[in-house]
């Protein structure tokens, strides 16, 4: 193998090298980082960011981005929630409509996929920059949050719910078999299917992609649709792991979702990339961000070095495609 | 090594023709001259002395200009703006002098005979005008030396000749031009000498003077070429596809205005037309991917259609080999055969899930037919040459079984070999029963492969030719219009 060559793979497993590097390192200076409850910890917790990571992923893929994930997160938390403590009262009509588990989930997903679409439309149909529509679905959607729980957090969902965050099954946290289920499905998508390729094929040239009659608006639309319905799974974990959906949760998500994308080689003009890049990212940024807790480096710190980390990530992946 | 031993010799006062296919040498060489390639052997020496330019900045203060293929312009600056990027006039304060590169940029366009307010933004000018504001830019500089890559790829004719004029202007200042160029009627009209290159080595160079258009090709390729298709076959007159007058505006502007005609089964119908004639908005329109809201009534195949997208017409059979193969017709980061199933992907793959086996061998069906040049089907396409990339286009748009086939400038900027190649797929396809559209701004073309020839000048037809009556002269004519 050349050296060019040898480069070349080595390039591949870069993250996965840092991410192996970066756990030695933090081991060797805290005994507790290693332990099976500390990885299942880490694990559960960056289930949320991963479920979110992978929706963007797809949408960065086709050279778009998508701002709303934290606010529709918290949206489709806060629906389920509501549905299934309260359920919907109609005053006039002395109605009342029950929700069982199943509904109030099916239902925060629902709303998470609709908002997703409201995003691909106003994209697609009035060619608004992914960034500005989505920047707007990110106040619109905190702000229905608002409406819905009137500015106070829905508390007390009922032990089944509770335990879609914080059960287990089969020695696994719930969260960390949802997520794999989501990153599998995801991989198949964009490995196996033609919406997958469709997906690399919009963001590596969406005007070649248009004339070789692509439909172009129902993919985008679908990517969104997918990414909002991922958010809504990520609120509805974050929901149930508390116990309570916040009106305020899921602040900035947005970041940390980009941030494990760009960290896991995606190129934010799109069509280059990958879900389990994606996934790297995420861990990455999960295993620094508990790391630093256990070595007791103060909150502000924390985000100096994380900061640090995706710069570092982003020379790294320039510098590797320029040698390609 | 792309160079091998290459001599050759820029007098000044003269213009020297640089000939050679794609891959011969010659943006290398002149990327050494320019000083963007500062590592090689040998000597450059200019003015008398030995001189090395070891970036692009170097040779312009030293008087050698490189007026590039692509354009380098910024669009949301103006011309001006443009004109003096990196090397702005300032007063004495320190600040932009603008009345001062104002009045320089006014007094070269008028040179250019650009009629343009100087604080026009780019962004605004057509794609010609670019190109001769990248040339003015070259001027700005007093340079000695001016090199000039394939100058008229995006030109029309007019805008060629003002360039050929200031051209002459530039011998006679006695300044050295050095010339690229595909297109040898051009050559011949303005260079004196030529150098051919072949495979990275100087094959011959000399006057121009008592050359031929079949020696020189014979030079590039090393054999001798052959365009000419048999157009005597019997047609069976089956008209395939119909247009009965269509209209287009785009922003209150005509674009399109009567277009009719009809295309045989079989048939190669060629449209000239000069830049902005309307050519390839009339393949777009038909596409269905125009924008502005076309009128008209089109039939394929007996059947009135009205294809609203992209989809609809490759749906009915339909397709497109669009004229910017980089922008419009590849995913230059995906492989080789995911570039060739791009259109056919949603009839081959119904369930939604890609067969692998399916798409390779779909894409090793084409790599074979086609005669595409490539390690394998894995390979990115954007590491193949432009007239296997061509080829993979012409793959992509046959994996959806057209029956029409639409060609927009379906050799440019590709070799002679790879153009000869393509017009044999082009002549088998016909004779498959395929009918052909070839829209295309080079005559030899037209005349070589074309059954019947359509000439568009301002959104109209203006002749229609069999190709046994027509004539380079005729074609020319009509093209360039009554009004000029």
């Amino acid at each position: 193998m050349s050296i060019l060559q040898y480069r070349a793979q080595l390039s591949k497993f870069q993250s996965l090298i840092a991410l192996v590097l970066l756990c030695i390192g933090i081991s060797l200076m805290s005994d507790k980082f290693l332990t099976i409850d500390n990885t299942w910890n880490v694990m559960r917790q960056i289930s949320v960011n991963i479920c979110i990571s992978v929706g963007m992923t797809m949408v960065i893929l086709t050279s778009g981005i998508d701002l709303s994930v934290g606010s529709v997160l918290a949206f489709c938390g806060a629906i389920t929630a509501g549905l299934l403590k309260f359920g919907i009262e109609v005053p006039s009509g002395n109605l009342y409509i029950g929700f069982t588990l199943l509904g109030a989930i099916l239902i925060g997903l629902l709303a998470g996929s609709l908002l997703g679409l409201f995003n691909g439309w106003t994209i697609t149909k009035f060619k608004i920059p992914p960034f500005v529509a989505t920047l707007a679905m990110l106040t619109i959607a905190r702000g229905l949050t608002m409406l819905w729980t009137k500015g106070y957090p829905i508390s007390d969902l009922g032990e089944k719910f509770d335990y879609i965050g914080t059960g287990w099954f089969l020695g696994i946290p719930l969260p960390v078999w949802i997520s794999g289920i989501v990153v599998i499905i995801a991989v198949i998508i964009t490995n196996k299917t033609v919406l997958g390729r469709y997906i690399y094929a919009i963001g590596g040239n969406e005007s070649a992609s248009r004339l070789s009659g692509i439909n172009i608006n129902k993919v985008k639309m679908t990517v969104y649709a997918i990414a909002g319905v991922l958010s809504a799974v990520g609120g509805i974990m974050v929901t149930s792991r508390l116990d309570s959906a916040q009106p305020n949760a899921g602040m900035s998500y947005e970041l940390d979702s980009i941030a494990a994308v760009v960290i896991g080689g995606t190129s934010l003009s799109g069509g280059r990339g990958t879900i389990m890049g994606t996934v790297l990212g995420a861990v990455i940024i999960g295993v620094l961000n508990n790391g630093l807790v256990l070595l007791n480096v103060s909150p502000f710190w924390q985000q100096v070095v994380k900061g640090g980390v995706i710069l570092l990530a982003v020379i790294i992946d320039k510098a590797n495609s320029k040698n390609d | 090594m792309a160079l091998e031993n290459v001599s050759m010799q820029f007098p000044a006062g003269k213009v020297t023709a640089i000939l050679g296919e794609n891959g011969a040498g010659k943006s290398t060489l002149m990327k050494i001259l320019s000083g963007v390639y500062p590592d090689y052997e040998g000597q450059v020496i200019y003015k008398g002395e030995v001189v090395c330019f070891k970036n692009p900045r170097e040779a312009q203060n030293a008087g050698v200009a490189i007026i590039h293929q692509e354009l380098n312009l910024i669009p949301y600056l103006s011309i001006t703006e443009n004109l003096f990027l990196g090397r702005e006039l300032t007063n004495s304060w320190g600040m932009l002098d603008k009345s001062a590169m104002r009045g320089k940029a006014e007094e070269l366009l008028k040179k250019l005979k650009l009629e343009l307010a100087a604080d026009t933004l780019i962004a605004d000018l057509k794609v010609g005008q670019q190109q001769i504001v990248e040339i003015a830019k070259a001027l700005l500089y007093d340079s000695e030396v001016i090199i000039m890559d394939e100058p008229t790829s995006a030109i029309s004719e007019s805008e060629a000749n003002i360039l050929f004029d200031i051209i002459v202007n530039l011998k006679a200042e006695n300044k050295a031009v050095v010339y690229i160029s595909h297109k040898l009627n051009e050559l011949f009209k303005i260079a004196d000498n030529y150098v051919v290159l072949r495979d990275g080595k100087t094959i011959e160079s000399g006057e121009m003077a008592g050359m031929t258009h079949d020696a020189l090709i014979h030079k590039m390729v090393g054999r001798d070429i052959d365009i000419a298709r048999s157009n005597e076959e019997t047609m069976d007159k089956q008209v395939l596809f119909d247009v009965a007058n269509i209209c287009l505006s785009i922003s209150g502007k005509s674009v399109l205005n009567d277009i009719s005609f009809s295309l045989y089964k079989g048939e190669i119908l060629g449209i000239f037309g000069l830049m902005g004639a309307g050519r390839t908005e009339l393949l777009e329109t038909l596409l269905g991917t125009c924008d502005g809201t076309p009128q008209g009534i089109v039939t394929l195949d007996g059947k009135v259609v009205n294809f609203k997208s992209a989809t609809q017409a490759i749906d009915a059979g339909l397709a497109l080999v669009p004229e910017d193969r980089k922008k419009d017709g590849l995913v230059l980061g995906l492989d080789v055969k995911n570039n060739i199933s791009l259109s056919s992907l949603h009839t081959t793959h119904r369930t939604g899930i890609i067969n692998n086996q399916t798409e390779v061998g779909l894409a090793q069906k084409y790599i074979s037919a086609l005669k595409i040049k490539t390690p394998s089907e894995k390979q990115l396409v954007k590491n193949l040459s432009g007239g296997n990339q061509q080829k993979i286009v012409l793959a992509k748009c046959l994996a959806t079984g057209p029956k029409v086939l639409m060609l927009d400038e379906p050799t440019r900027g590709i070799d002679i070999n790879a153009k000869n190649e393509i017009y044999k797929l082009i002549a088998e396809l016909a004779k498959d029963g395929l009918g052909i559209i070839m829209v295309s701004s080079e005559l030899p073309e037209i005349l070589a492969i074309s059954d019947r020839i359509l000439v568009m000048a301002d959104g109209r037809i203006t002749a229609e030719f069999k190709t046994a009556e027509a004539t380079e002269d005729k074609i020319l004519k009509a093209a360039i219009g009554e009004d000029i």
